[in-house]
């Protein structure tokens, strides 16, 4: 793997000018590399991450046709790499202008990496330098304990897609607080229930009393309740410091609880596999955005190369040879879906929207069709909205908030439906509905959704280990069971049990078609599902079921 | 070469036919064809219609398509890391007490040369707790964007249900690491035998192989010999300058910029060599009417694969194969690839193909001379029902076959009940008298490739019948 020449380095410098004048934001620095195929081969199965950790799978062939999106968060063919400085590749032969269209795509992305809010937790850290020591933290392992360095990546690999992404950006967001805040929901939420536990009606008294003090003396509410408190109860301050140190923050997720609490990793002998836990745990949090902002991001940096490929002054002659490539990456299929095409497609809608002042309550209550086409208030504010959208939205809040009847109109869209014809023996695609609300739900059940399973400590017998599946219509991949519950077992060191939701039957159309055929428009014969909740249980490496 | 008008051109290219054996003639064609060979081993639902699409907003690369990069699979991943390797660390982890993960995936190809190639592919899973989309909520189906004209209802497309086979699948196929079908099934068949237990032949039979000397310049030597193999020495030199970084895929060679080391000059040098004759004929027979199109033959093809490589590995590599395909009617064709991918809409007559067997075997004498083991893959329907026809054909050929190993492929409607075929065959109590020679295997469509590995332990080790 080798920098990009001097000349193609100058051109992208031209273009970090020209998307820096456009509004777009990102750092200084980024490294540019041409990659061969031989290289493709290796940094594909490591996401292209040149340091990710070195792990067997890798090296083979994965079946990948089988819910891949929802095994891996990351993309294999990543051209830009969100780290510090961002890291993007290139096809060795691609002539300038092609060269300038890819680079105002790349800065699009790394404007969107260093900008969106759901990527910023990984704003402070250089992950391939991360990864870089994660790997040879793992390397060193392996060389010590061998093939079981390998079992605990695979294990901890198993339940990477359960990571509490969401919990770590709120954590994110909250303010440290000040000593007298931790002292006060100290005071609240331990001292008075754990330690006094005092009744209800004093708890709610203290209660009325703060909110008195704080209205009292708006500058520094605390400072006349503590006093009162000093008083009342003098040891207070000395049980908050002895806490200060005992506090943990609760487990954001299935693996940080078993770091946490498993009696195996406990033992002293088992300590080694927490840290090559942690670098797994870290590594999927860190691909976690990039497939959750999937149409946003390759909109984005669409609406992007487009706009200032066109306005670029050093392209000029290339006109067509950019056509060609621009409507082969952002034509919309006829069949499918295409995030390049839909995302740009949906900022062009918003900017427009805004442009003409459309998000009004004015707009909403035009009911005339021709006037609804032509209003405008002319507000000219339409970039500004999509970069706040830009900074805001993921995927699900996108296509949740911008897909409407005007969008789907506007670019002739439908969802196609997939019918057997059992007559000609085809399967017929057909246009099922042009909806916008059709359109979206579609689009939303194809976004990437991981299954929300979380520990239910109460449940938790003796060694054991309880996951509860909170059941979202779908039913988890039943072959993978008896593999990943296995992985769990052997972290937590005991039996490991998963409640979930299973088909206990599924009525039979009347028509005796035999099941071959979907349901119908008509919406007779639709075969009715009827869902139970089971206990699965993993002990001593034996998979057994309970119906609940 | 200079540019020829179109007549002189059209005329050589007849000249040419003439000229080209058969063979020859249908390598051209196939070549001319451009059709992909690869089998459709993983049904990947992304075939060449064009309502085969990507569904998902998540099959979309910058690489793939802003910069149009060629993604290289399969092939040169394998040479990453040993197969050996991975199938050591497979069985370390059975000791360990967890289950096995690799599946030695096969792709199959005929190569330039017309001959058939083998490679292997270990492939795995990393399994995790996901939703399972096959199950739709009531009044969901397989919905996906589009746009266009039309009105609400209209057809706008459509795909047969069965993709052609033979047209290709995208998944995982690609240039190099292939080797030819010998060698490699051969290492197939050793990793069969040593990794998976399949059993060792115990008594490889009576028959001997011939063995005599012969001289010729078949020998490659570096540097220095008789002959110079212009052919192997121009290999060689690029292979030099690929390590050297001087050529490169994507752009056309520049013969003057090679460099060219002494090494690389090879010669051939007079040797002597044995001349083995082979002491196995193995006949596969194959029921290629309708009803076995997709997963049947799939899974057929894929275990006579593995059979052959296996009985190559036993007879260490001395076995010469005939291919036999059937509907009502049976013939002999001569290559593994036409045997994968031919397919008739026609009914089934099983006696035929056993038939055809017969009159082989006797016409060229065949027994006096091999082992002959004949195996059968089928979906278990016959029209002749009650097996009349079937029956004496197969007794026939157990006066002179090692072993007969049918293979029934149940499809979904009857998994619970034997097929016609495994009726009369249980009724002629061939599969208790002869166990030793005539063994029966029923799996499921679903099956993979542990069970279809426990099938041909099934067809040639126990008498026993599991599904």
């Amino acid at each position: 793997m080798e920098l990009v020449d001097q000349h193609t380095k100058k051109i992208m410098e031209g273009c970090k000018e020209r998307a820096r004048d456009k509004g777009l934001r990102f750092q200084d620095e980024s490294l540019e590399y041409i990659v061969t195929n031989r290289d493709l081969i290796e940094l594909s199965p490591k996401a292209m991450i040149p340091t990710l950790y070195d792990y067997w799978v890798h090296d083979i062939e994965v079946y990948r046709e089988k819910g891949r999106y929802e095994l891996y968060p990351s993309n294999p063919y990543e051209t830009v790499i969100n780290t510090r400085p961002a890291i993007s590749f290139y096809n060795d032969n691609n002539p300038d202008w092609l060269n300038v269209m890819i680079f105002y795509h790349v800065l699009a992305h790394v404007d969107f990496f260093q900008n969106n809010q759901y990527f910023s937790h990984t704003w402070d850290y250089d992950f391939t330098g991360q990864a870089l020591s994660d790997k040879r933290l793992i390397a060193n392992a392996r060389s010590q304990k061998g093939r079981w360095a390998d079992y605990v990546i695979e294990f901890t690999r198993g339940i990477d897609n359960l990571v509490g992404y969401y919990n770590e950006l709120s954590a994110l967001d909250r303010p440290a607080g000040s000593k007298q805040t931790r002292m006060l929901d100290f005071y609240f939420d331990v001292f008075l229930q754990s330690e006094k536990k005092v009744s209800v009606s004093d708890y709610i008294k203290e209660i009325e009393r703060f909110n008195e003090c704080s209205n009292k003396n708006k500058k520094d509410p605390y400072r006349s309740f503590f006093a009162e408190i000093k008083r009342k109860h003098p040891e207070f301050e000395a049980v908050f410091e002895k806490n200060l140190g005992k506090k943990k923050t609760p487990a954001s997720d299935v693996v940080e609880y078993i770091i946490q609490n498993s009696p195996f990793l406990k033992k002293e002998e088992n300590g080694w596999m927490k840290p090559i836990m942690e670098i797994v745990r870290k590594t999927s949090l860190f691909f976690q955005p990039q497939i959750r902002t999937k149409i946003m991001n390759e909109g984005w940096a669409s609406y992007w190369h487009e706009t200032l490929f066109l306005e670029d002054d050093r392209i000029n002659g290339h006109e067509v040879d950019f056509a060609r490539v621009n409507a082969g990456v952002t034509a919309m299929p006829m069949v499918g879906l295409n995030p390049y095409a839909l995302g740009m497609r949906i900022f062009y809608h918003i900017e427009e929207m805004v442009n003409k002042g459309k998000y009004s309550v004015a707009f909403s209550r035009l009911a005339d069709a021709n006037m609804r086409e032509k209003y405008d208030t002319l507000t000219g504010r339409g970039r500004e909205f999509i970069f706040y959208v830009r900074k805001h939205f993921n995927d699900s809040m996108f296509a949740n908030t911008f897909i409407e009847q005007d969008f789907i109109t506007k670019n002739n869209l439908f969802v196609t439906g997939k019918r057997l014809n059992k007559d000609r023996m085809v399967w017929e695609y057909y246009i099922k509905s042009r909806k916008a609300g059709e359109y979206k739900k579609m689009l939303l059940d194809s976004l990437y959704h991981p299954p929300f399973i979380e520990i239910n400590e109460s449940k938790n017998e003796d060694d054991g280990l309880y996951l509860n599946h909170h059941f979202e219509g779908k039913p988890l991949v039943k072959e993978f069971l008896t593999n990943t519950m296995l992985g769990i077992e052997y972290l937590w060191g005991g039996p490991v049990q998963l409640e979930t939701s299973e088909v206990e039957s599924v009525s039979e159309p009347s028509d005796g078609s035999g099941g071959m055929v979907h349901a119908t428009d008509t919406g007779k014969d639709i075969p009715e599902i009827k869902w139970q909740r089971v206990v699965y249980t993993m002990q001593n490496r034996k998979l057994s079921k309970k119906i609940l | 070469m200079k540019k020829k008008s179109a007549g002189t051109a059209k005329h050589t290219d007849r000249e040419n036919r003439d000229l080209l054996t058969k063979e020859q003639t249908r390598i051209m064609e196939e070549r001319q064809s451009g059709v992909s060979h690869a089998p459709p081993l993983q049904q990947d639902g992304a075939g060449n219609s064009p309502f085969a699409h990507t569904h998902s907003v998540y099959g979309f690369n910058d690489l793939k398509h802003l910069q149009s990069l060629a993604v290289i699979k399969t092939g040169l991943v394998t040479e990453l890391r040993p197969l050996d390797e991975i199938l050591e660390r497979d069985n370390q982890r059975e000791k360990d007490g967890f289950p096995r993960k690799i599946n030695i995936g096969r792709l199959i190809k005929p190569g330039k040369s017309g001959k058939d190639k083998i490679v292997i592919v270990p492939t795995t899973v990393e399994e995790k707790f996901i939703h399972d989309s096959s199950i739709h909520p009531p009044n969901e189906e397989d919905e996906s964007g589009g746009t266009g004209d039309g009105e609400e209802g209209e057809v706008i497309g459509e795909q047969p249900i069965r993709v052609e086979e033979g047209a290709g699948s995208g998944a995982g196929q690609g240039e190099g690491g292939a080797h030819e079908m010998e060698s490699s099934a051969y290492e197939l068949g050793r990793i069969l035998t040593e990794k998976f237990e399949l059993p060792n032949l115990k008594d490889k039979g009576k028959k001997r192989s011939l063995t005599r000397y012969t001289y010729d310049l078949t020998d490659k030597n570096k540097s220095h010999g008789q002959l110079l193999d212009k052919k192997a020495t121009l290999k060689q030199v690029i292979k030099t300058n690929i390590n050297l970084g001087t050529v490169s895929r994507h752009e056309p060679v520049d013969t003057e910029s090679l460099v060219i080391s002494p090494r690389d000059r090879i010669y051939r040098i007079l040797s002597r060599e044995k001349d083995y004759e082979s002491q196995a004929i193995v006949f596969f027979l194959r029921d290629y009417s309708g009803s076995m199109a997709g997963k049947a033959t799939e899974l057929v093809v894929a275990q006579h694969v593995m059979i052959y490589s296996w009985l190559l590995y036993q007879y260490a590599m001395q076995v010469q194969t005939r291919f036999i395909l059937h509907d009502t009617e049976a013939k002999e064709v001569s290559d593994f690839y036409t045997y994968y991918n031919s397919k008739v809409a026609g009914g089934t007559q099983v006696s035929a193909a056993f038939k055809l067997v017969n009159e082989i075997v006797e016409k060229e004498n065949l027994t006096a001379d091999y082992n002959i083991y004949v195996f059968h893959g089928t979906d278990g329907d016959d029209w002749d029902s009650e097996g009349e026809k079937a029956i004496p054909e197969i007794k026939a050929m157990l006066m002179y076959a090692n072993r007969v190993g049918i293979s029934v492929v149940r499809h979904p409607y009857n998994y619970s009940s034997p097929t016609e075929v495994e009726k009369y065959l249980e009724k002629s109590e061939l599969l208790t008298e002869q166990s030793d020679l005539i063994r029966i295997d029923s799996i499921r469509e679903d099956a993979d490739e542990a069970r279809l590995i426990q099938g041909i332990k099934n067809l040639i080790m126990h008498a026993k019948v599991t599904i």
